[in-house]
């Protein structure tokens, strides 16, 4: 069963190169590869979860090195779970784009390059669950964001490589950061495997044992988009194509969370710096949600919101006892999904009407029922509408707080609460511009194909003013049938259709049911969940099956 | 343990270099700095063995004076990593320079406008207050007034019609969300000098 363990990094990693090999002639062929290893890893995840639930963690040290020099890989539960849904989001999404891509006959998603980059990002972000050493976490981070470049920047259009920059600075930075760190770690301890870095750190100085508690944080911070190191989440993500966007902020900043998690509870048990994360995490959820009632197009708004509900898993991680833990973990599972359905949906609006501009949008309740009910149930289950499971992974944060019962954790029910309630303003917003208002006049019939004129002219904000007619507000007002458009779709040629190509509805069908399923097995999912919050708090179980009893 | 000084000076100069060419905008330095900085912190991860000792070989060296080669690894994956990493930065430098002539960074476009806004309102606040604090305006003054708030007034425009561009400017989100208008605030208020407060 350990020989289990590798598989979900080598089996992406080794379709990455047959993908390559065979690269746009066979792009039938590329498809199938993607599909089957996608849903082969899966399975794995799924076998690893249930496995390591059975017997406690699995690990595994690659050729057979002894810890501190080999590499080490555990599947406890918490890694299980990650991976579970990590994979089953990652392949909803890959089909999304399957059908994007074929009914856009490539223009947007090259194929070449999609297929390839995708895997890799999915074997990157399994390493940094299974990964066993802060080394290997730092290559599965590197491995994830070099691929993360090349999906964020895909075709190469101008808004794509201004907000791409950003984000690579951003990303090469707290790399240098993490590796600061590891150095500080190493030099400190003499290993970077967790396992012996649990039963060293320990017997360092106070101060040392901060500092690196410190550093690893910001590290983490930054790539989960944590307030004042959010900044960057909001400008880089809306660009990129919508199956991007949704696995980028379905995966990429709960595998900050899933760091932050993992060596708060390993490596530095005692929640020294709690009260920071609490501050933090109450900033995170107010200025994001704040942010997010301030935005009126579709996908710059899902991205505040995601800020915002960052939050509440911050939250969790700094209360730091079990019952919190626990709802911090089934928030992550929950949040995983529904950000990505409502990204995945926002992508299917934007096809649908032709633009992200919620005042440009409307009357998708009566011309799009379907669109409105995939739209309608993922937005109250992240609103925490009771059935839900937003509801009951909130519910389980906040009775962990009440329990505690400090003053922080007082503030932070009150501000969970607040947060809660505006992100159902603005889901409520949301559903009353694009669906339930009567549809604005001359709105893009159905099956125009809406090209921008020529993207590059379009593209430096310093140049704009001289070229605009006048200098009042007339602004570009609803789309007029059949008429081109430049420039409000991002220099992106869109195409609006009656129906949606079948793959991409059934795609995001399946991520809104993945999330409902949440909700109707919520029960032994929190089962799982506390049991995962009890492993990760004990730390003997891990500890012990990496090291030998 | 001890530690080699001149090899933490050197890295140490090596990342305040680096960090200070990242915080450039043009791409190509930031893309310096990035390598500059990234050997710094290499050689911040090959000094965390401690002192020197001899190559760590498995046979013909005394084991006992080896130096640790973990960092030495740790390091040289750092290095490849960073490699790749350089080669993509380029590659988008060189797109960016295609695409508008210049790799610099732009400024996010929600960031400007909010700038340009708080630009705005503080300089048009000065020249309120300057007015209000002198003596009863002669016409010229007044008609300077009313010249610097056209200006002013102008500059907001012009770049709501620049984000008419890219997204819907029917005015409904200056209003509902970030407030009042400051063409509204000076339609409303300013226009009627005494009634102000």
């Amino acid at each position: 069963m350990n020989q289990l363990v590798p598989l979900p990094v080598l089996l992406p990693l080794c379709a990455t190169g047959v993908s390559l090999a065979f690269g746009t002639r066979l792009a039938r062929f590329q498809r199938f590869i993607s599909v089957a290893v996608l849903t082969a890893v899966l399975g794995l995840s799924v076998v690893l979860m249930v496995a390591a639930d059975r017997q406690g963690p699995l690990s595994v040290h690659l050729g057979d090195f002894a810890p501190p020099l080999g590499i080490t890989l555990v599947a406890d539960r918490l890694a299980g779970l990650m991976l579970t849904v990590s994979s089953a989001v990652t392949l909803a999404v890959l089909v999304y784009s399957l059908g994007q891509g074929m009914a856009d006959r490539d223009k947007e998603t090259p194929v070449a390059v999609f297929h390839p980059a995708y895997l890799i990002l999915v074997a990157g972000v399994s390493l940094t669950f299974i990964a066993g050493d802060l080394v290997n976490l730092y290559v599965g981070f590197e491995i994830m964001l070099v691929a993360s470049f090349v999906l964020l920047t895909l075709g190469g259009t101008g808004p794509r490589i201004r907000a791409g920059s950003t984000y690579v600075i951003i990303s090469l930075f707290s790399s240098m950061l993490f590796l600061t760190a590891i150095a500080m770690t190493y030099a400190a301890t003499g290993t970077a495997n967790l396992a012996q870095l649990a039963v060293r750190l320990p017997e360092l100085p106070l101060g040392v044992q901060t500092l690196v508690q410190a550093m690893l944080l910001t590290v983490f911070a930054i790539k989960a988009a944590v307030f004042p190191l959010a900044a960057w989440l909001p400008d880089s993500y809306p660009t990129a194509p919508a199956p991007v966007t949704a696995v980028f902020a379905g995966l990429l900043t709960k595998v900050g969370i899933y760091c932050m998690l993992r060596t708060e509870t390993l490596l530095f048990p005692g929640n020294r710096l709690g009260d920071l994360l609490m501050a933090l995490a109450l900033a995170s959820m107010i200025v994001g949600i704040l942010g997010a009632v301030a935005q009126t197009d579709l996908k710059r708004l899902f991205s505040f919101t995601l800020i915002s509900h960052i939050g509440y898993m911050v939250f969790g991680i700094g209360l730091a006892t079990r019952e919190a833990y626990g709802g911090a973990i089934f928030y992550v599972a929950h949040h995983i999904t529904v950000q990505t359905s409502l990204f995945l949906v926002a992508g299917l609006i934007e096809r649908r009407g032709g633009t992200n501009e919620l005042t440009r949008l409307g009357g998708m309740a009566r011309s799009a029922p379907l669109l409105a009910a995939l739209f309608f149930v993922p937005a109250m289950n992240f609103a925490g509408i009771p059935p839900f499971s937003g509801f009951i992974g909130k519910l389980g944060l906040m009775r962990a707080g009440v329990s505690d019962g400090s003053v922080w954790a007082w503030i932070l029910v009150a501000g969970a609460t607040v947060t809660s309630l505006l992100t159902l303003y603005v889901m409520a917003k949301i559903w009353n511009l694009a669906f339930w208002r009567t549809e604005p006049p001359g709105q893009a019939a159905y099956g125009t194909v809406l090209e921008a004129a020529d993207d590059s002219d379009d593209d430096d904000p310093d140049t704009g003013p001289d070229r605009i007619p006048g200098t009042g507000d007339e602004g570009i007002g609803p789309v007029p049938a059949g008429q081109t458009l430049a420039a409000t779709l991002q220099g992106r040629a869109v195409t609006t259709t009656i129906r949606p190509p079948r793959a991409m509805t059934a795609a995001t069908a399946g991520a809104v049911l993945l999330g409902l399923a949440f909700t109707v097995l919520a029960g032994p999912l929190a089962a799982f969940t506390d049991r995962s919050a009890a492993e990760l708090i004990a730390r003997s179980p891990y500890v012990e099956e990496v090291l030998g009893r | 343990m001890i530690m080699s000084a001149s090899l933490l000076a050197t890295a140490v100069v090596l990342c305040a270099v680096g960090g200070i060419l990242m915080l450039t905008r043009p791409l190509t330095r930031i893309l310096l700095g990035a390598v500059i900085a990234s050997n710094g912190i290499n050689l911040l991860v090959l000094s965390s063995t401690g002192s020197a000792g001899a190559a760590p070989l498995l046979y013909g060296v005394p084991l006992r004076r080896v130096t640790d080669p973990l960092p030495q690894a740790i390091a040289l994956t750092a290095i490849v990593i960073t490699l790749a990493t350089t080669a993509f930065l380029l590659a988008m430098a060189y797109r960016s320079y295609q695409l508008t002539g210049t790799d610099e960074v732009h400024d996010d476009l929600e960031d400007r406008r909010i700038f340009l806004r708080a630009e705005v309102l503080g300089e048009r606040a000065e020249l309120r207050e300057e007015y209000r604090a002198g003596p009863r305006p002669t016409r010229e003054e007044r008609a300077h007034y009313r010249q610097e708030h056209r200006r002013l007034r102008a500059r907001l425009r012009a770049d709501r019609a620049l984000q008419a561009r890219g997204r819907d400017a029917g005015g409904d989100l200056w209003n509902d969300v970030l407030g009042a208008d400051p063409e509204d605030y000076v339609n409303d208020k300013d226009d009627d000098r005494g009634a102000t407060g």
